[in-house]
């Protein structure tokens, strides 16, 4: 299987002539036959999967990248179709996209915007990729968004949480699938109110960069609006190792709930430093002490191990979910890898059907095609229930998911279970929300 | 030519032709054949080569003639890179005030903060140069954001004034950057046969700001004052007694390499409007530091070299997956293939990193004047050769710059 | 009072971790004159060696439950450790509980051969090169060790807890009438870094073995012309150095679970306690240690922060900018080292 028959140069070879060469003149990288970046012209198409490999993320990448070949493997018509058995649209085949077999480069974000930016720019500059997807982090999905919007090919974002990414940053070429801050905050704040009732005095740590500040404010705002005092919110660095001297003043602050806002590696440590102190048995204005962690990801919750038992958080998926598109996901990864998916496997997974799928009922791989074939769409079956892609910011809507930490887990993968589905519905937001104002799409760029 | 010696002269034509030829010298595989994976002849690629040897050219100005080892240059390239892209916003896309910003604003943050460390000397000066640029990278991504817009990195917008130029194109996209209506993104492709060959504008821009960069190191290196520098190095103290300032020759050559290193962070931005506040990172200083040792410090062509050397592992070995070891192999037998696929696999893609540590550590053992000593090894190992051929005695090697 | 009190105490639990690794750091330093950069990687080590013990406790054979099932639908494996099913599952379970205490033994003869080796087998060609080269050589081999501890064990955080019996909290506070609730664990972190620290300067003080040594920093030619074979002595210290390393490492783990780069967070941080401590001076590492955990403690305080925003992530540096100003070696450093 050759991957360098990137189709752009297919089309040059055969338009040069040979021997002494013949000069093209072209903008950006796109021929000047083509009528945008990096049209496909062979029987093949080239997709560009920018994941952290290197850095506190790469298992989260390692996954991403799992997730991205079986997609392939069920694009191309290998393997038992996963969720295209399962999705409400029925234009894929099994046959590639358009008939054209799918291939694939991939690349290392290092989960700095620099270098996503130059691994997305060699894969759109050298290998022709038509779409770029992945990724870890909202830094990085917002830059690299950015560029694809300068390049004129599509992103589907990966795993990205800050509102700004659909919010001011949000870009025409760009869309996700994952959930948002205000998501989590709406879809929390009914079961914290069910469980710690109305009147509670939270206490925010947060990671000092955008997006701890984004979900830190949705978060504040949902609770607050249940009735609940925010006493303190106090900014993290993000290169703190050890939060004990965050963690310490929080318990004789006179709140009774403390917010984590942290991801990944941060969470994982101000998570088990604040187990040390022993806040999760304190009494405190005669209730119980409390942890949330809005944001959680199951493969970062096991380095917290015992600590994430009864804490309760948000996540877009999970693979207990028992819908037939669930099921089906699971079987067919599980079956391939011997475990089961993550969450940001799953949104990598499903962003890439989407976007062959938009290409197939748009009968082109013209950006702007799919951009208009995804804006507005409603589809299912793909895990989430019925879900729809905002054509206003590129956010898709479905359901919530409200996860704690499992007191007795059968095995190494079943550390949380799902408490609520919170329904669609209720985590909507108008897309001129004032935490994701400021943005402008702009018009989508076809490159050439 | 150019007030230089022959030998210096044709150092630059030889810099010279490499970078004006690297579109062709970078692709030497044709892109259908499995090998293109080598390639590193895109324009991406090739303006980070050139933008990293103008950085590292600067590095060594400092590094290289005066000794002192600065850990915190990344911060004038984070510096220079915030203030194009500022200059972006608000003025317009042309990149030359862009660049002439973002050297000036760097020249006066390493005249600050060069001010300050230059008073101590050895790791003393390292750890005070390496302590700003740390405080510089914190706040960036913290309370700086107003300014730097933080984790995300300062972008272009639609609705940025630009009172130069225009907000949003008519098509409503966001302007690009361009040197007097020259799109730095415009490239002129070629396809020779089998091969296909991108002339990018933006890296011939950044090559020939590259050779100036280089030139003017010539001769800074040549000059009385670069000859001043190299005193400090050998001896401060011996210069103090006879009762000579050093302290403004190291620095001025501070605020040199630290105006090449916000030159170097201008260009980056006018090629990508982009500014991250990771340029600033201990890290990306400490590259620049490998990057200038491991070519050769104090030689004229070794950053060059070392940056060339990093930024290829970085971006190309990154991106070998397993499938592509697999259509490399393809024409071995099946268990062997996955053999040879198993023992390469912890090498590539997401362990580019272990390649690279260990090349580090082979270079360093068995190169210790780097790369160049590298070729200078092959180049007397040649000429001796040739000297037998003749039947005369060895040829001595020469002695590094 | 009380926060402050807690904020003096959580800075000095946070400054043993500092002091220790800088201790070794000097000890590198001022013995052999080798600047190591892979001495986070050592730390790193450390806590892996915590790590493959919890593992290698927890070995397991598999029996098939047919009552249950796995996440595909097949009957599930149930694991019972070798270690409960030979020593019944009482003390087979506090065996593992006791992994991270136990994991000291383990990890100071692996450490003391990781340092002979690193020492005899790359370190010891660098002693006449350049500090530059040093730096760069150690640079490398610490990415290829973090790279490797990658391979092996993944990039996510690993947890490894603290036995049950030391995992609450203890209120400190308590004999003086007020409220002083710290971890137990990080209580035992302490008095473990002040035990190594008391037991290394002992040991340069009061045996034969220490004297030679620190003769040997103070003068090595001099005492090599005596005929003592010092670069032997000089590696074992290497080993020694190593070993404190994995040791802060190793207890390091319940704290925070264990990332294959954390010897990475940990490397740029000691080098400036280092520095501010004065190269090639143990007791100003160890000062130096605690006192930018301190500091550290403190900034991060509300009231601080209110005044100061954002003084929590450059307090270490500003007071390394301001002690390097006012005191050109650092708090207890030599003139004349590193200078050049």
């Amino acid at each position: 299987m050759s991957k360098f028959d990137a189709s752009r140069r297919r089309v040059l070879k055969t338009g040069a002539i040979a021997g002494a060469g013949v000069a093209l003149p072209t903008i950006f990288t796109a021929s000047s036959a083509a009528a945008f970046t990096n049209e496909p012209t062979g029987g093949t198409v080239t997709l560009g999967f920018n994941v952290p490999q290197t850095g506190p993320y790469a298992d989260e990448g390692a996954d991403e990248l799992r997730a991205y070949e079986l997609a392939v493997e069920h694009l191309n018509g290998g393997g038992d179709g996963g969720m295209m058995n399962t999705f409400s649209s029925k234009a894929l085949q099994g046959n590639g996209i358009l008939g054209k077999k799918v291939e694939y480069v991939t690349g290392d974000t290092q989960t700095k915007s620099d270098a996503a930016r130059a691994s997305a720019k060699s894969m759109i500059e050298k290998d022709g990729a038509v779409m770029i997807t992945g990724g870890s982090s909202s830094g990085v999905a917002i830059a690299v968004q950015g560029l694809c919007q300068e390049a004129g090919v599509i992103f589907m974002a990966g795993l990205t949480h800050s509102n700004d990414t659909t919010g001011k940053d949000k870009k025409a070429n760009g869309f996700r699938h994952f959930f948002n801050g205000y998501m989590s905050g709406a879809a929390l704040a009914p079961v914290l109110k069910n469980l710690y009732g109305t009147d509670r005095t939270a206490y925010h740590l947060t990671a000092d960069y955008t997006w701890g500040w984004t979900q830190e404010e949705s978060i504040a705002a949902a609770t607050e609006a249940l009735g609940w005092q925010t006493v303190n919110k106090v900014r993290t660095p993000l290169a703190a190792t050890d939060f004990s001297s965050y963690i310490a003043p929080v318990l004789n602050s006179g709140a009774d709930v403390l917010v984590l806002n942290h991801y990944g590696g941060n969470m994982v440590n101000s998570l088990t430093n604040a187990v040390q102190f022993g806040l999760r048995d304190k009494v405190v204005n005669g209730k119980n002490f409390e942890i949330v962690v809005p944001l959680y990801s199951r493969l970062m919750a096991k380095g917290a191990g015992e600590n994430v038992k009864g804490i309760h958080g948000s996540t877009n998926w999970h693979w207990t979910l028992q819908d037939e598109g669930s099921k089906a996901f699971v079987k067919s990864f599980g079956t391939k890898y011997g475990f089961p998916p993550s969450q940001a496997a799953h949104t990598c997974y499903v962003q890439t059907l989407l976007y062959a799928d938009a290409v197939e009922r748009a009968g082109s791989f013209n950006p702007c095609a799919v951009a208009e074939a995804l804006e507005g769409f409603e589809f299912d079956g793909m895990g989430n229930g019925p879900t729809l892609y905002r054509a206003e910011d590129h956010q898709c809507f479905k359901d919530v998911l409200v996860v704690r930490g499992k007191e007795n887990p059968t095995s190494e993968f079943d550390l949380l279970e799902v408490v609520e589905v919170t329904p669609r519905a209720q985590v909507e937001y108008a897309p001129d929300h004032p935490m994701f104002a400021g943005g402008n799409l702009g018009a989508c760029n076809p490159g050439a | 030519m150019f007030g230089l010696d022959k030998k210096d002269t044709s150092k630059l034509i030889i810099v010279a032709c490499l970078a004006l030829l690297a579109p062709f010298i970078l692709n030497p595989f044709p892109t259908d054949s499995a090998l293109a994976q080598f390639n590193a002849g895109y324009p991406d690629l090739m303006q980070r080569f050139v933008i990293f040897g103008i950085f590292a050219i600067g590095f060594n100005i400092l590094f290289g003639l005066t000794g002192y080892l600065s850990f915190g240059h990344a911060a004038f390239l984070g510096v220079g890179s915030y203030s194009a892209v500022w200059m972006f916003k608000l003025i317009g896309m042309n990149v030359i005030p862009a660049i002439v910003l973002s050297v000036i604003v760097a020249g006066l943050f390493a005249l600050l903060i060069g001010f300050v460390s230059l008073r101590r000397s050895g790791i003393y000066f390292s750890i005070l140069t390496l302590a700003f640029a740390q405080m510089s990278f914190n706040l960036a991504y913290s309370v700086l954001t107003p300014i730097t817009n933080g984790e995300t990195g300062l972008q272009l917008t639609l609705e940025d004034p630009r009172i130069l130029g225009v907000s949003a194109t008519a098509d409503g996209s966001i302007p690009v950057t361009n040197l007097f209506g020259l799109e730095m993104r415009s490239t002129f492709e070629m396809a020779v046969g089998p091969w296909a060959f991108q002339f990018n504008a933006g890296y011939y821009l950044c090559a020939l700001i590259m050779l100036a960069a280089f030139y003017l190191s010539i001769r800074i290196f040549r000059s009385p004052f670069g000859m001043m520098l190299r005193a400090v190095k050998s001896n401060q103290q011996r210069m103090n007694y006879t009762g000579l300032n050093t302290r403004p020759y190291t620095l001025a050559a501070f605020v040199i390499s630290g105006m090449y290193a916000g030159l170097a962070g201008g260009l980056m931005a006018s090629m990508d409007p982009l500014a991250g506040a990771e340029r600033m990172q201990w890290t990306a200083s400490g590259e620049v530091v490998l990057m200038t040792i491991l070519g050769g410090a104090g030689t004229l062509i070794g950053p060059v070299l070392g940056a060339g050397f990093i930024k290829y592992f970085e971006n190309i070995f990154s991106k070998i997956n397993d499938n592509v070891l697999h259509t490399w192999f393809s024409f071995l037998p099946d268990g062997m293939e996955d053999a040879v696929v198993f023992i390469i696999h912890p090498f590539i893609g997401k362990g580019w990193h272990l390649t690279l540590g260990i090349l580090f550590m082979l270079v360093v053992i068995f190169l210790p004047g780097g790369l160049v000593e590298g070729g200078q090894r092959i180049k007397g190992w040649l000429s001796r050769r040739k000297a037998k051929d003749g039947g005369k005695a060895a040829g001595e090697t020469n002695p590094a710059e | 009072m009380d926060a402050i009190l807690l904020q003096i105490l959580n800075g000095l639990d946070k400054g043993s971790a500092y002091a220790l690794i800088a201790l070794g750091l000097t000890l590198i330093f001022g013995t052999l004159g080798v600047v190591n950069f892979a001495h986070g990687a050592l730390f790193m080590i450390g806590a892996f060696c915590a790590v493959t013990l919890q593992r290698i406790l927890n070995l397991s054979f598999e029996l098939v439950d047919e009552t249950q099932t796995d996440f595909l639908g097949n009957p599930l494996k149930v694991k019972t450790p070798y270690v409960e099913a030979w020593f019944g599952p009482d003390i087979g379970g506090s065996i593992i509980d006791w992994a991270v205490p136990l994991a000291i033994l383990f990890a100071i003869p692996i450490m003391i051969g990781v340092g002979y080796v690193m020492e005899r087998g790359l370190i010891k060609h660098f002693y006449k090169r350049p500090h530059a080269d040093q730096i760069l050589v150690t640079f490398g081999l610490a990415i290829v060790l973090q790279e490797v501890v990658k391979y092996f064990y993944g990039a996510n955080p690993i947890q490894t807890p603290a036995p049950d019996a030391l995992n609450g909290v203890v209120n400190l506070g308590a004999a003086i009438g007020m409220d002083i609730v710290y971890p137990v664990w990080r209580v035992v972190y302490f008095f473990f870094a002040v035990l190594i620290i008391g037991g290394i300067f002992s040991f340069l003080q009061f045996t034969t073995f220490g004297m030679v040594v620190r003769a040997g920093m103070a003068d090595r030619e001099t005492v090599g012309l005596l005929g003592i074979n010092i670069d032997r002595r000089f590696t074992i210290m290497f080993g020694i150095a190593a070993a404190v390393a994995g040791l802060a490492g190793v207890m390091y783990t319940p704290i925070n679970s264990p990332n294959y780069h954390m010897g990475m967070d940990f490397l740029v941080l000691s080098f400036v306690v280092v520095v501010v401590g004065g190269m090639g001076s143990l007791p100003g590492a160890v000062l130096a240690g605690f006192l930018l955990g301190v500091l550290e403690s403190f900034a991060s305080m509300n009231e601080v922060k209110s005044l100061l925003p954002g003084i929590d992530q450059i307090i270490i540096y500003v007071v390394a900018i301001i002690i390097l100003l006012t005191r050109p070696r650092g708090l207890m450093g030599r003139k004349g080292v590193m200078e050049e």
